[in-house]
């Protein structure tokens, strides 16, 4: 694509040192950087959450922790995992990735882009350090249905609401910063059909997210007044409705699904061709399979909703809009399977995750499509199946995703490719891991298990045993991917400016030299 | 070598599928329950229709893209081809997708015009959720029950084994009569709780301020366990759902027994009750409904569950005391007792927690009998 490499950095523009270089950067590789540590520390937190969970569910009875505990821990666990490492991860590979991949500079807005980045751990500081108060952190789950989130939640909610709020403005910040770099700083004669297809899945993302994280404030911002100045939005008592909060919820609450997982079709796309060294097959077909699946995420929200009373009119809308969701879903399925198909293929760490996400995404798909079933969602709604089926969408789905883009791009940050033997190691223990925590989560759901239950009947015991020690593995072995990741950064063999064999030819990134030279892109090069 | 490693990862990858299959015989343990309802029957058919759809295509995906990844690979020589679009394969397989679902729709939307269905029932029951137990009233006899759950905290607490219906029985399962057409009302008193019993597939939640219905018509008799689906506090995986489903003639005479204890308590409320008959009617009440809270020994889990030994309302304030347990606490998780309750029961646990522990000794020890209930309540009521 682009002729123009540059070799050199210019030695007065150069980081600055110490921690002032962390606190007051502007520039996109060192806030991706902290966007992708950031939400490392946080994963490990998270994890640490659903150990807990996964050793009392060991077991039937209570044995380790009580009923509040475990409550906080499976509100936190999701609020996390959602908030403090998915969603920043792809945060973070857009920030390194977008401007090298268009062929900018800088992302166009770098100041507010620091802002964006620190107001997170301020969030995420507000939200932990409520488990240490008296009263405990939020207890009512990620999806907080209010009256338990109002009128019956600890009064650490209010603490809640803040941080909720904290973070919907880092992410506005951040969209607006996407949307803004995508528009005006892609290099002369990159057109938006020529966009690399993370940068497409990032552009349908951040509009996403502009607009439903407003929604998302609103709802939390209904409940602080409900909570404190004696509003009724959500209380029946008052003449409130709590199934409104439902509804505003999931309106929020869905296209967010697609957020977690728009960036990773990007990144699995560009994985997939450059291991099968053949070109991504539908380019187009996949821009419009994004733009679909985005918008559709509007009108399907009340799938969720299923059990709360809805006339049989909607109920069968939200049927057939979920359904529709499968079509172009499937196509880009389809488009992976056709880009291996007759192509030349090797299996790098990065390609062995992507191939997994297509598998394990595909059956979380299943699922999905299963539960849209409305008279069969009766009895999968609230149980272990649905824990199983977003589990499968977001950890061989999202996470698989985050770290194939972690081996997939580490040698241009670093310069240094990482170990290879370990790398294949760490994806099949947590390929093998993976399985044995969710699979069996479908069976106990099927069987009858609800969600979000400390203690279960008898006839679960066998399966919950094997998900927690498949739980255990899975958590184990995370900590040798951290250790692949700081050998990578600390040494190993020099990467060239390509790193994968060909890819030179797909994309601006691996043009430059590895690693990425800190100012990139001064002069912007020409697309043909 | 590398061809085994080819195989095992093939196997690995097809395995879950494979697995899947295997089990998904008709064993409940691993599968939807089939239920005794006509409706169980169906959404258990459309389920497996639906999952084998599934299986049929991930069969014919996965096998696409394994054998792709096995014959091309490049430690076999593989060169890429050059194409990377075909306007009508995309097209292809758009319209294939679509036609699936549309055959997947055809069948989901029957069941679910089957199994909604708000009519009235021969029978209609008002359930509802309260933190942390069911209600049932028949509203045609005009009687009503909670339903705790019976297993005991040793049990939980791992101090005794646990028994075969851990956390699956309750003290007082609702009854219905086969072969009836009953409608269920389905609302909540606090939070959302929702009532599921898989094998009539009802699952309602019950959700304070609204109404929802339900229906079933079950053809046999038998007990039928379900649980509370929706995430409703401390409590939600300790309210169990319980359902005793028995021929008519025994149905009615559970009713006829009910109207006739119904009438016997409403009697007894006129009783001159003396402090030991109450003491012991109030340890119980206190045992089944406030223990779960403000724990046996009255020292609650402040400062979410306030202790009440040593509480200057609980020691020297029965009037507040008495309000209290009718109306609730606003914005906390203290429900009002007095809708639900008898008399009896509201004075009896009153006077059981004012002599209990240490506050008989402290505190001021007024009794507070059924009458200053009723006294309250009339005065309310003008």
């Amino acid at each position: 694509m682009s002729t123009v490499v540059e070799t050199h950095d210019h030695g007065h523009h150069g980081p600055a040192k110490g921690l002032s270089r962390w606190l007051f950067t502007t520039n996109h590789k060192d806030i991706g950087t902290l966007y992708l540590w950031f939400s490392f520390i946080m994963l490990f937190t998270g994890g640490a959450m659903a150990m807990v969970i996964r050793a009392e569910l060991f077991q039937p009875g209570l044995q380790i922790v009580q009923p509040e505990f475990f409550n906080q821990m499976t509100t936190n666990h999701g609020l996390i995992m959602v908030f403090g490492v998915i969603m920043p991860a792809f945060v973070g590979l857009a920030n390194w990735m977008l401007p090298i991949q268009i062929g900018a500079p800088d992302m166009a807005l770098p100041r507010l882009n620091n802002l964006s980045f620190w107001l997170l751990p301020m969030a995420f500081g507000i939200l932990i350090s409520t488990l240490f108060m008296p009263e405990g952190g939020p207890n009512f789950g990620w999806t907080f249905y209010a009256p338990l989130s109002t009128t019956y939640a600890p009064s650490t909610v209010n603490f809640f609401i803040f941080s909720v709020h904290v973070m919907g403005v880092s992410s506005i910040l951040g969209s607006i910063n996407i949307i803004t770099t995508i528009f005006n700083m892609r290099a002369p004669g990159m057109t938006l059909m020529k966009m690399p297809l993370f940068v497409w899945s990032w552009l349908i993302t951040a509009y996403l997210l502009i607009a439903v994280m407003p929604v998302l404030a609103g709802v939390v911002t209904m409940m602080l007044m409900d909570i404190n100045f004696g509003t009724s939005f959500f209380n029946a008592a008052g003449g409130g409705d709590p199934v409104l909060f439902q509804h505003v919820f999931w309106f929020f609450g869905h296209p967010e699904v697609y957020i977690m997982i728009l960036p990773a079709f990007g990144v699995v796309s560009h994985i997939i061709e450059t291991f099968s060294r053949k070109p991504i097959f539908g380019y187009e077909s996949m821009v419009y399979a994004m733009a679909s699946i985005a918008i559709l995420s509007f009108v399907v929200w009340a799938h969720h909703m299923f059990t709360v009373g809805m006339p049989l009119a909607g109920e069968l809308f939200f049927m057939y809009s979920t359904m529709l969701i499968a079509i172009p879903t499937g196509v880009k399925v389809f488009n992976w399977v056709a880009t291996m198909f007759r192509g030349s293929i090797t299996f790098e760490t990065p390609m062995l995750f992507s191939i997994a996400f297509v598998a394990l995404f595909t059956i979380g798909g299943f699922s999905g499509l299963m539960l849209a079933i409305v008279p069969a969602d009766f009895q999968y709604h609230d149980t272990y199946f649905v824990v199983a089926h977003f589990h499968y969408v977001l950890v061989p789905g999202a996470l698989f995703g985050i770290i194939a883009a972690t081996y997939y791009w580490l040698p241009k940050w670093t310069g240094n490719m990482y170990d290879e033997t370990l790398g294949k190691l760490h994806f099949w223990l947590t390929f093998i891991s993976v399985n044995i925590t969710f699979f069996p989560m479908h069976f106990v759901g099927l069987a009858g298990m609800p969600r979000r239950y400390p203690d279960y009947a008898l006839q679960f015991a066998d399966f919950n045993a094997i998900i927690s020690v498949g739980a255990f593995m899975f958590g184990l072995t995370q900590l040798l991917f951290l250790f692949i990741v700081i050998k990578t950064i600390r040494g190993g063999k020099q990467a060239s400016p390509e790193v994968w064999e060909g890819a030179g030819e797909l994309g601006l990134e691996w043009t430059l030299s590895s690693p990425a030279p800190y100012h990139s892109f001064s002069i912007p090069p020409q697309v043909k | 070598m590398s061809y085994i490693k080819k195989v095992l990862t093939k196997l690995i990858f097809v395995m879950p599928l494979l697995v899947s299959a295997a089990v998904f015989a008709e064993s409940s343990d691993y599968n939807m329950s089939v239920g005794v309802t006509e409706v169980s029957k169906s959404i258990f058919e459309l389920h497996m229709v639906i999952f084998w759809i599934c299986v049929a295509i991930g069969v014919i995906v996965f096998s696409i893209m394994f054998w792709s990844l096995w014959k091309y690979r490049k430690s076999k020589g593989a060169v890429p081809a050059d194409f990377d679009d075909n306007f009508w394969l995309e097209i292809g397989w758009t319209v294939a997708a679509t036609l699936v679902l549309v055959w997947m729709a055809v069948p989901s939307t029957q069941v679910m015009v089957e199994a909604y269905d708000d009519a009235e029932g021969e029978i209609n029951i008002l359930i509802t959720g309260h933190q942390w137990k069911w209600h049932y009233e028949y509203l045609e006899d005009e009687v009503g029950f909670f339903s705790n759950l019976s297993t005991s905290q040793e049990q939980i607490d791992g101090e005794v084994p646990k028994g075969e219906f851990y956390l699956r029985e309750v003290d007082e399962p609702l009854v219905i009569p086969t072969n009836t057409r009953v409608r269920f009302l389905i609302t909540g008193n606090d939070v959302i709780h929702s009532w599921w019993v898989p094998d009539f597939a009802v699952k309602q939640d019950a959700i304070p301020g609204f109404i929802n219905t339900a229906w079933t018509n079950v053809p046999e008799p038998g007990i039928y366990r379900g649980a509370c689906t929706e995430l409703c506090g401390i409590k939600h995986a300790f309210m169990p759902v319980v359902v005793r489903v028995v021929e008519r003639e025994e149905y009615d005479d559970f009713i006829a027994q009910k109207v006739t204890l119904a009438e016997a308590e409403r009697l007894l409320t006129s009783k001159n009750w003396t402090k030991e008959e109450l003491m012991e009617r109030g340890e119980q009440f206190y045992n089944t409904n406030c223990a779960a809270c403000h724990q046996a020994n009255g020292a609650g889990i402040p400062p979410v569950f306030p202790a009440l030994v040593g509480s200057q309302v609980v020691m020297s304030d029965s009037a507040k005391q008495i309000e209290i347990l009718m109306e609730g606490v606003q914005g906390s998780a203290m429900a009002a007792f007095g809708d639900s309750y008898s008399e009896i029961d509201i004075a009896a646990v009153i006077t059981y927690t004012r002599q209990a522990w240490s506050n008989g000794d402290n505190g001021d020890g007024v009794i507070v009998t059924p009458k200053d209930i009723v006294d309250y309540k009339n005065k309310i009521d003008l």
